[in-house]
């Protein structure tokens, strides 16, 4: 008998056990009408070959393993970053549940959101009374400072009208007459997650600014954009611009939401962008977005209403960090302080103690599409090669501008891009034109299993490891974080596989 | 520190304070869900329902955080989705195989891209023009594309999210042709999430699939089984954290030859195999009774529930099975529970001490918010709450047997009422699932996920005990639940 109280043997151990391991075998052979594993064997060779990769590539209706999610997740995001902002997602409910588990098992924290809970009935009629019913509920329990609503593909095929349906919902008294309900159509089979965000934050912008008086003044808009990392990242950003004495507005600050204190307290909504910013936002000289792919929407839309704009393709390491800075002190009128300039000396520092281990290794890099081009850049900074980049929500555009990336540095020059392909291609890619390292989310584990390359967790979601997205990879600081994550992969793998040169001191 | 247990009046004023937030219609259609155990009626033994009126399985009100999830969650993330050496696909949007991609797990052995394929998010990723022009097409190429890619794939299951039958997609048409031309079992599911109120009936037709395109197509390796006179199968169990396993070892001790294993770990052969069987052993009756109903009436497979959680009801579920056998499997129970009886009085001594009087409140689905109570019992911690997301009526009056009088009864409970809940009852620890689990924490409230045993398990015979045991401990006894207060502050 394997199980002891005084040594509880959970999964980890308990199935490796010899009476288990014989059940499970009896299983397979008298039961299961397996596959003779000669035959396993050869099959599992075969998907690692050439061939298998020349099939696998030429798919062109299956998907498997996607590095994406649905718009309405980001969608959800994006609205949490507002205060006392809550997601009322117009459709069926299981999909409330399944973005609220997402988000929840990243962060570790609450993740809260209503459904307008639509049935077979509401498929027949419209969910018109399911919104009516659903604002007024939502209203009375969450005492919510807004409600942002966003769509399922449900209620996207059967073409239901949020914005009458709003209307008629406050006819009937829903909610009070002037309370903000923006909304955003976030159909999930239209792009990915990064243009829930985008459509979600143009909802709540429009929301307030259209048919409101601008009066031009000299602030910033930031759009950190859909971040995994943002809790760490937006702190860094206010930090770094709290030490160039600039003062931005947060367009979607998710940073307190997604980290709440335990101390007795369950706060449903907790920090966030005001309302009264949003309004004053309109003011804005300038709005800055973090990533070009969560944003080209809600960009539009601020130069519609006469701001200037500027995106980046979320900054990360020196170059991304400079130019972001530069841009910032541009736009505001101020000087880099100092302290900045030694915060880039540091990671410089960081950089050319450990050059050489870092230099020259090859990379395989995938998630969404502005982190995949911040990541190549960064990598190729210290001297690193992407080998190959991929983002499941890539467009063409996103593709050229990568290789355009790509092309201006020697140590981009072996490197292939795959947009729109998923981690089943990688796969294929990776058995047969392999990187030292890959750099994804908790998704690519599989991939690190397979391969043999180990991963390292920079993209959302990341399920399986804790904590990582309290820390930033924004800014100086941040980057060195990164090459600390990078260096301990390539130290571990070292000493994993060190016999003779088992170094005390590298 | 925890009220005092299971106050009748407490509850019910409990019930009416947290009712008084809603408008005055929600109101009134929650106060049908929320309920306080009754007295059993004099002379009531067979089942006792003490929390039969409850109303369950009808829909849920929009717009307040309900916890449940749809149809497809039901098919795809529960029945069809651990079946291992079928391909499964998601047909619709990404999200959705996307959010329910490796989050239960249904634990397998196998060689996964290869021959087994739990572990996998394959879609059909619907765009635009899907939608406008129909799947269909699409789904034909990718029936090929599987073939050719996972030749050794033994099945394609199509789990159909919500636009499917909206647009008017063939998807039946689809799985008869292409199995003509592949040869192999090709399973078309409509599970699309508006259909019924909760995962609940996602289960259901993923169980008329079953009965329909696999137990009654022609054909099926599985088919060719010799009956045994010790055949049975576990039904319902989808082996999180390797449940099914801590199962079958005990089943196989007394002299059981189990021929099937619904689904976790389960292959197509299984299922094909199940209907030769003496004996259904049916662990989730909410998600499978449906197809262990059809083997009665069609292959006079008799089924019977048992409950494997915490020695009390193990030691119960063995005898009873056994019954069903001759002296011999008779014997090899009452031995199996002897060889087991050390282990379990070790575990009792060891955690007892700590966690005995501990109140818990529950919130999950399926079997768990009864079936869970005596493993509860059998450690010395109360239940003062429980409450499932999905069940039907059948589950209440299941129900009663296991709680005590004035226990907090909660169907398809919304976030309010649970946050309120465990707010003036303060239990010792709350089970439920992930988005229950960081709220409740904040709280300053242990908390165990009861769907994915958070991460560990199995929480499944005796084996399953012992970590159980640890667990509840382990959640309850750490340190950090008095570190919440800042030292200054307690003084203030």
């Amino acid at each position: 008998m394997p199980q002891s109280a005084d040594k509880v043997l959970d999964h980890a151990e308990l199935f490796r056990e010899p009476e288990y391991k014989e059940m499970l075998d009896n299983k397979r052979a008298k039961f299961e009408c397996g596959h003779p594993s000669n035959m396993v064997t050869e099959i599992a060779d075969w998907t690692k070959s050439w061939e298998y990769r020349e099939k696998n590539l030429a798919r062109e209706a299956l998907t498997v393993n996607p590095a994406k999610a649905c718009q309405p997740l980001g969608a959800v995001f994006a609205a949490a970053g507002y205060e006392g902002t809550l997601s009322f997602v117009h459709g069926s409910q299981g999909c409330v549940a399944y973005y609220r588990s997402h988000l929840a098992r990243h962060f570790k924290e609450p993740s809260s959101a209503v459904s307008s809970s639509m049935t077979e009935d509401a498929a027949v009629f419209g969910g018109l009374s399911n919104l009516v019913d659903g604002l007024a509920n939502a209203y009375a329990l969450y005492s919510p400072k807004m409600i942002a609503v966003s769509t399922t593909c449900m209620a996207e095929v059967i073409g239901d009208d949020l914005n009458s349906f709003i209307i008629k919902a406050k006819e009937k008294e829903s909610v009070p007459e002037d309370f903000p309900v923006p909304f955003a159509h976030t159909p999930a089979f239209v792009g990915s997650h990064v243009d829930g965000y985008d459509n979600m934050q143009k909802g709540i912008l429009s929301n307030f600014w259209k048919g409101a008086e601008r009066t031009p003044g000299e602030g910033i808009n930031i759009i950190p954009g859909f971040d995994g990392f943002a809790v760490g990242n937006i702190r860094e950003l206010k930090r770094m611009l709290g030490l160039m004495g600039v003062e931005a507005t947060i367009l979607s600050d998710v940073s307190d939401v997604y980290d709440t204190p335990s101390d007795g307290e369950f706060r449903m909504y907790a920090g966030g962008t005001t309302i009264d910013e949003i309004k004053e936002g309109l003011n804005a000289r300038t709005t800055i977005s973090m990533q070009e792919y969560c944003s080209k929407k809600t960009l539009e839309f601020c130069e519609e209403v006469g701001q200037e704009t500027a995106s980046f393709n979320y900054p990360l390491g020196v170059k991304g960090t400079d130019e972001f800075l530069m841009k910032i002190a541009e736009v505001a009128g101020v000087e880099i302080p100092e302290s900045l300039r030694l915060e880039r000396g540091r990671l410089v520092d960081a950089l050319a103690d450990s050059q050489a281990y870092l230099h020259g290794k090859t990379y395989a890099i995938y998630g969404d599409p502005d982190f995949v081009l911040a990541m190549a850049q960064f990598v190729m900074e210290m001297g690193g090669e992407p080998k190959h980049c991929l983002a499941t929500n890539g467009s063409k555009a996103w593709a050229k501008k990568t290789e355009e990336l790509l092309a201006s540095s020697p140590f981009g020059q072996g490197c292939q891009v795959w947009a729109g392909k998923d981690l089943w291609h990688l796969r294929s890619i990776l058995a047969t034109e392999p990187a030292d390292m890959l750099i994804g989310n908790s998704y690519g584990k599989y991939l690190e299993k397979d391969l043999g390359i180990p991963l390292i967790r920079l993209n959302f979601p990341i399920f399986d490891r804790h904590h990582h997205h309290r820390f930033p990879i924004f800014g100086y600081q941040g980057a060195i974080s990164v090459v600390v994550k990078i260096l301990d992969t390539i130290f571990d793998k070292l000493d994993t596989e060190a016999d003779i040169s088992f170094d005390l001191t590298r | 520190m925890a009220k005092d247990l299971n106050d009748a009046d407490q509850n019910a004023k409990l019930i009416e304070e947290v009712l008084s937030a809603y408008p005055a219609k929600a109101a009134k259609r929650r106060a049908r869900h929320l309920n306080v155990a009754q007295p059993a009626e004099e002379g009531d033994t067979e089942i006792v329902s003490k929390c039969d009126t409850v109303k369950s399985n009808i829909k849920s009100l929009p717009g307040v955080m309900t916890i449940r999830g749809c149809a497809y969650a039901g098919s795809k993330g529960v029945v069809w989705g651990p079946v291992k050496d079928m391909v499964h696909i998601s047909h619709g949007p990404v999200g959705c195989g996307h959010y329910s991609w490796s989050q239960r797990r249904n634990y397998y052995t196998g060689t996964t891209g290869v021959d087994s394929f739990v572990t996998m998010q394959f879609t059909s990723d619907f765009q635009e023009k899907d939608i406008v022009f129909g799947g269909d097409k699409k789904l034909e190429k990718i029936m090929d594309e599987i073939a050719e890619l996972f030749p050794l794939s033994k099945g394609v299951t199509v789990q159909s999210e919500c636009p499917i039958g909206l647009i008017g997609d063939d998807i039946e048409a689809v799985a008869k042709k292409k199995k003509a031309d592949i040869g192999k079992t090709i399973v078309p599911v409509r599970c699309e999430g508006f259909r019924g109120v909760s995962q609940s009936l996602g289960h259901h037709i993923a169980n008329d699939c079953i009965r329909d395109w696999v137990l009654e197509a022609e054909g099926g390796e599985g088919k060719n089984h010799e009956p045994g006179p010790y055949d049975v199968n576990i039904i319902g169990d989808y082996n999180i954290g390797g449940d099914a396993w801590s199962s079958r070892i005990l089943l196989e001790e007394i002299g059981l030859n189990v021929i099937a294993q619904w689904s976790g770990d389960a292959t197509l052969s299984e299922i094909e195999r199940a209907p030769k069987a003496r004996l259904n052993l049916i662990h989730c009756y909410r998600s499978m009774n449906y197809i262990c109903r059809h083997m009665e009436e069609k292959h006079g497979v008799a089924w019977m529930e048992y409950n494997f959680f915490g020695p009390s009801q193990i030691a119960a579920s063995l005898r009873a099975i056994a019954a069903k056998f001759d002296q011999t499997i008779q014997d090899n129970a009452e031995k199996v529970i002897a060889k087991y009886q050390p282990l379990v009085d070790a575990v009792k001594a060891k955690y007892m001490p700590r966690l005995e009087g501990k109140k818990v409140m529950l919130y999950v689905g399926g079997l768990r918010p009864r079936h869970v109570v005596t493993a509860y019992h059998d450690l010395g911690m109360e239940i003062c709450g429980t409450g499932y997301e999905f069940a039907h009526g059948d589950d209440y009056k299941r129900t009663g047997e296991y709680i005590k009088e004035g226990t907090l009864i909660y169907d398809d409970v919304t976030g309010y009422e649970l946050e309120k809940f465990i707010e003036n009852i303060r239990p010792d620890l709350v089970g439920s699932g992930i988005k229950e689990k960081y709220p409740t924490q904040k709280m300053g409230i242990p908390f165990r996920q009861m769907h994915s045993w958070d991460y560990s398990g199995p929480y499944h015979g005796y084996d399953g005990f012992a970590i159980f045991a640890r667990d509840m401990d382990l959640a309850i006894n750490n340190p950090v639940w008095g570190l919440f207060d800042a030292p200054w502050k307690k003084s203030a």
